[in-house]
């Protein structure tokens, strides 16, 4: 049985792996590899039986999702209730068009919601 | 060569299968803007950045010429010639033509675009509309008590960092200007300083930190107005600060003794500000706090600029229209209203109806509406690059990559002008060359003398 949605705060950013990915080209491995992983607390991925490289949905606000694979973030880095994407496509799909008359979007901070789609084959 | 060109600082002729050098080259991946990198350069490819980061060695070691056409209308090769008059068509053609991006091109090009804004009577638009636009409404409002990077290296003793991750996004910034220098008033260099980082997770930056505040996300309003109420001597109730920032009222007022104690402070934040909740509200927390920070002692702020150039896109879009960003020209004079002329609005809100994309991605960092209908309208892109961007745009140029293949001058994040050193020369047109001869062809079509 699938564990139901729970609601998180994702938080998109830069990393090495991202930033030397954008000069190394963005269809290239690298950068395809960083903008494509979710990193989830350790101690979520253990609560919600969760696996390195299992697939989730995320839900946003206005309903927009996203199908990601998981990996788990490293020891300490990330509070558990929050999940961390490197900036690109996917993180892109989860900003809505209301800047809220500032001219950015919402780009960290989304309230999602995180439910498991596939659990990754061993 | 004309007034403003960039082949004033053209690159030296490589020699086949010779090792050429090139000292104090500049790196442009981010805003800190390294101009003492030393570049060895072999048959027109960079084999050596020395004193590069991570991010920089990335950036000169893979941008070689790259194969392929340097024009490309609807997918398919064309000389720039063709190229130049279908840019010219999209733009004179269109009722609302927007120009964005511009931070990874050099003053000199930036200056060209928004004169083709001006004549086109289109809004211009740089990527600081998605980075520290916010902080720049917030310099508006509240004012930057600021200094140079030169400053803080020889001055700073207690250095926060809020919302931002430089390890990550800036990884020269300790080592160069922020934490290790020995600086004329700190000879025990980073012994001399207090390191504090402010964010809702322990980014790799944190292990440089002498203190680590984690706060709750989206409460960096919260937070910064606490130490305001601090600063001012404000009696606060422990047990609310606690809830609302996450965080326990006595390492905020432990903080505020330290920041009041020190001798030169220095604030610099990054997109944790910007990006979440608040945005120019949480900016102007930030920047009111420095500024009141100024009745205990000396204390500045300075945003942690992205990309190479997007501080020298402020200045030129500033010098040159009143205004630093979102900038709109349909009525023969520039307006600025940011949330109805700033790109993400222009698009999400389909509004534009063509476009010139310059230096930029926003095929891949754009939201979802805004990029769907970017899809729907013409634009022009110009990348050093293939993108998303680019693979979608009815005609992309492809161009030489500044501060590489070609000259110009770039603002590093303190607005500090640095001249750019190139290692090799590229066949491909630079931004300032494609933008003058659209320039041309737009004048031409719209009967300008």
């Amino acid at each position: 049985m699938l564990p139901m949605s729970e609601t998180f705060i994702l938080i998109p950013g830069r990393t090495t792996d991202q930033g030397c990915g954008v000069s190394e080209g963005k269809f290239n491995d690298r950068y395809q590899k960083a903008i494509n992983a979710l990193q989830v607390a350790p101690g979520d991925m253990t609560r919600l039986g969760l696996t390195e490289g299992d697939r989730v949905r995320l839900t946003g606000e206005e309903g927009q999702t996203v199908e990601v694979c998981i990996t788990a973030a490293k020891k300490d880095e990330l509070p558990e209730g929050l999940l961390f994407i490197a900036y690109g496509d996917i993180s892109s799909r989860m900003m809505t068009g209301d800047t809220h008359g500032s001219g950015m979007p919402t780009s960290k901070g989304m309230e999602v919601t995180m439910e498991l789609i596939q659990k990754v084959v061993a | 060569m004309t007034s403003g060109s960039t082949q004033a600082h053209a690159p030296t002729p490589t020699i086949p299968g010779e090792l050429k050098v090139i000292h104090d080259a500049t790196c442009t991946f981010c805003g800190c803007v390294c101009d003492d990198i030393e570049l060895t350069v072999k048959d027109n490819h960079i084999i050596e950045a020395k004193r590069a980061c991570a991010l920089g060695k990335s950036w000169f070691l893979n941008h070689s010429v790259e194969d392929r056409p340097s024009c490309t209308i609807d997918g398919n090769p064309a000389s720039l010639e063709q190229g130049y008059d279908r840019a010219a068509q999209i733009l004179t053609t269109g009722k609302y033509p927007i120009c964005y991006g511009l931070s990874d091109s050099p003053c000199e090009a930036q200056r060209v675009a928004v004169s083709i804004v001006d004549w086109i009577n289109g809004t211009i638009d740089t990527t600081t509309s998605v980075c520290h636009g916010p902080s720049g409404m917030a310099f508006q409002g509240v004012g930057e008590v600021t200094c140079s990077l030169g400053e803080v290296a020889n001055r700073g003793d207690m250095i926060l960092f809020w919302g931002s991750n430089p390890a990550e996004s800036h990884p020269r910034h300790f080592t160069k200007y922020s934490l290790m220098p020995k600086g004329m008033f700190l000879p025990n260099g980073r012994k001399d300083r207090t390191c504090v980082i402010v964010d809702v997770r322990r980014t790799k930056s944190a292990k440089a930190a002498d203190i680590f505040i984690q706060i709750k996300p989206k409460k960096d309003f919260e937070a910064l107005w606490t130490l305001r109420a601090l600063a001012k001597g404000i009696e606060l109730d422990p047990d609310l600060v606690h809830r609302e920032t996450g965080v326990e009222f006595s390492v905020w007022s432990d903080l505020m003794d330290r920041m009041k104690a020190c001798k030169f402070g220095v604030i610099f934040f990054g997109m944790g500000l910007t990006m979440t909740r608040g945005k120019h509200v949480n900016s102007e927390a930030l920047l009111a706090l420095t500024r009141d920070m100024n009745a205990h002692t000396r204390f500045v702020a300075k945003p942690n600029r992205g990309h190479g150039n997007v501080t020298g896109a402020d200045n030129v879009v500033s010098w040159r229209t009143g205004y630093p960003f979102g900038v709109n020209h349909a009525r023969g004079y520039p307006r600025f209203n940011p949330g109805e002329y700033t790109t993400s609005d222009t698009l999400a809100n389909r509004e534009a109806d063509c476009a010139m994309m310059i230096a930029c991605d926003p095929m891949a960092n754009f939201s979802q509406p805004a990029r769907e209908h970017l899809a729907t309208i013409p634009y022009i892109a110009l990348d050093t690059k293939e993108t998303p961007t680019t693979r979608s745009a009815a005609v992309a140029f492809a161009v030489a990559t500044y501060g590489i293949n070609t000259g110009g001058t770039v603002y590093r994040m303190d607005d500090v002008p640095i001249p750019l050193r190139p290692a090799f020369a590229s066949p491909h047109p630079s931004d300032y060359d494609v933008l003058t001869a659209i320039e041309l062809r737009v004048k031409k079509i719209l009967g300008i003398t």
